[in-house]
């Protein structure tokens, strides 16, 4: 193996370097979390902006864009969970023999959840995906724009796939534990990449909770407000009219 | 003051150990932790027992050598202290007390309380010393140190290398007890010129003597007894991602 080579795998094999994959790996993740709860904010712009949205997703750089994003992803995300994975392995190794009397002094509860919060969120993944990136349940295949036949109407979609209270409920849970997964994760990743001290812990711990309240909010409110009915119930022979008002006014869950 | 105690008690490393109950009875307040621990042992000399075996040496608080996981808290839950000086006017009257090793595959149990902390001395060969002899003490001020290096280098230079924080850690993890010997190194003109040796050197051992890996819970920093702060595992970091980068390109 050549010198590159050699240095990659001592790298992989080091407690600091796993941990710097899963820091890296980890901000990509949030990153693209952000990009999907703002670009689901369009629903509550209406029909029309939201459908568009996902017709230029799918066909920037002629359709291979999404796939370029997607494989990119992908590559992270299984990164992040065979790292975690490897890491959780040696730390159950290290600790052989547990206390009798446990004690935990300030640990918060989210950063001792992280492995069972992020199997969980992987879990949520397949399921979502399953539900709305290839979805399988017949009344969510196959839908087209009203407007223009050759866009995917995705509002419906996502109106008519939370109409199941139940499936509503899984989004909630699963969605909070992402979130306490996010905030022991955020501001843990700032301390592996060596970019927390005295003058940015605080403001590393704000950005972190920060982040994830609003992560969490964004996406949650979607289930909600469509399960309450706000957004129709997801039937295309009439149309909502696209919702001009801002998106704040439009969260207003007593309009129907 | 009476106490009941919950004891582990192993008579060698590889006996399974178990929880033992000791009754400690007529305590006075004012006796420190291990004072009390050597008012039981008596006791059970006297009984014709074998002693509860724990280590200790100076019981000032100032050579790492006590240990003890004490309600499951490495040194007890008082702050920036060492077992030894934990006394008891901390505990009520009727108090049970869980006594345990500082439990972690890379400290095995020598017996009962006692365990070999080795694995530290073999990271501190590894790199966490300078390779050429620089002399006696220098003079004061013959090598110019900015002040917030000096501090920055003592305050990590504070580890007596208890263990505490490998106890501690949900995963024995050692990252503030290489974080601290490191930093305490690399901060200074005469650490400088081998940082990165040391650095990749220290953490290499690390792992190849089966600690845990950080997960920036930072129960360490809660429980060390010379309160050096998890600072020193984030600049571990960095300055391990940085000598990666330079011993892969040069």
């Amino acid at each position: 193996m050549n010198a590159l080579g050699t240095a990659l795998l001592q790298f992989w094999k080091s407690s600091i370097g796993k941990k710097l994959i899963v820091a890296v790996t980890g901000i990509l993740l949030v990153g693209f979390l952000v990009a999907h709860m703002v670009g689901n904010m369009l629903v509550y712009q209406g029909q029309e902006d939201l459908n568009k949205y996902a017709y230029f997703l799918h066909h920037f750089l002629h359709g291979w864009g999404i796939w370029l994003f997607r494989l990119g992803l992908i590559g992270a995300f299984a990164l992040h969970i065979v790292a975690t994975i490897a890491l959780t392995r040696q730390n159950k190794e290290a600790r052989n023999t547990r206390y009798a009397h446990e004690e935990t002094v300030q640990a918060p509860r989210s950063s001792r959840i992280m492995i069972w919060s992020g199997l969980t969120v992987l879990g949520f993944v397949i399921f979502h995906i399953l539900h709305f990136t290839i979805p399988v349940h017949p009344d969510l295949q196959g839908l087209k724009d009203p407007n223009d036949a050759k866009m995917v109407d995705v509002y419906t979609m996502v109106v008519r796939g939370f109409q199941n209270p139940l499936v509503v409920l899984f989004y909630i849970v699963a969605i909070s534990l992402l979130c306490s997964h996010l905030m022991h994760g955020i501001s843990s990743l700032f301390q592996t990449l060596g970019l927390r001290s005295e003058k940015t812990r605080l403001l590393i711990k704000r950005v972190g909770v920060g982040l994830a309240l609003v992560l969490w909010l964004g996406f949650i409110s979607i289930p909600v407000v469509v399960v309450m009915g706000a957004l129709g119930d997801g039937s295309q022979e009439k149309p909502k009219p696209a919702m001009s008002a801002p998106a704040s006014s439009s969260l207003d869950v007593t309009k129907s | 003051m009476n106490l009941t105690l919950k004891v582990w008690r192993q008579a060698h490393e590889n006996d399974t150990g178990r929880i033992e109950t000791y009754e400690a009875k007529d305590i006075p307040e004012s006796a420190s932790f291990l004072e009390m621990l050597d008012i039981v042992n008596t006791g059970i000399i006297n009984d014709g027992g074998e002693p509860i075996h724990f280590d200790h040496d100076c019981r000032e608080g100032i050579c790492g050598m006590c240990s003890l996981t004490i309600n499951g808290v490495p040194h007890s839950r008082e702050q920036g202290i060492t077992t030894c000086q934990v006394h008891m006017r901390k505990f009520r009257d009727g108090d049970t007390i869980w006594i345990e090793p500082f439990r972690a595959r890379a400290f095995p149990i020598v017996k009962d309380l006692v365990v070999d902390r080795g694995a530290f001395d073999r990271i501190i060969a590894s790199g966490g010393h300078i390779g050429v002899r620089t002399g006696s003490a220098p003079d004061a001020n013959s090598v110019p140190i900015p002040k917030d290096d000096a501090d920055d280098s003592f305050d990590s230079a504070a580890c007596i290398g208890c263990g505490a924080c490998v106890a501690a850690c949900k995963n024995a993890s050692a990252m503030l007890f290489v974080g601290a010997k490191a930093n305490h190194l690399n901060r200074l003109p005469q650490g400088k010129p081998e940082k990165d040796k040391r650095v990749l050197a220290m953490v290499h051992q690390m792992d190849a003597e089966g600690f845990g890996n950080c997960t920036n819970q930072y129960e360490c920093e809660a429980v060390c007894p010379k309160e050096i702060s998890a600072d020193v595992i984030a600049k571990l970091n960095r300055d391990y991602a940085a000598a990666v980068v330079r011993d892969a390109v040069e």
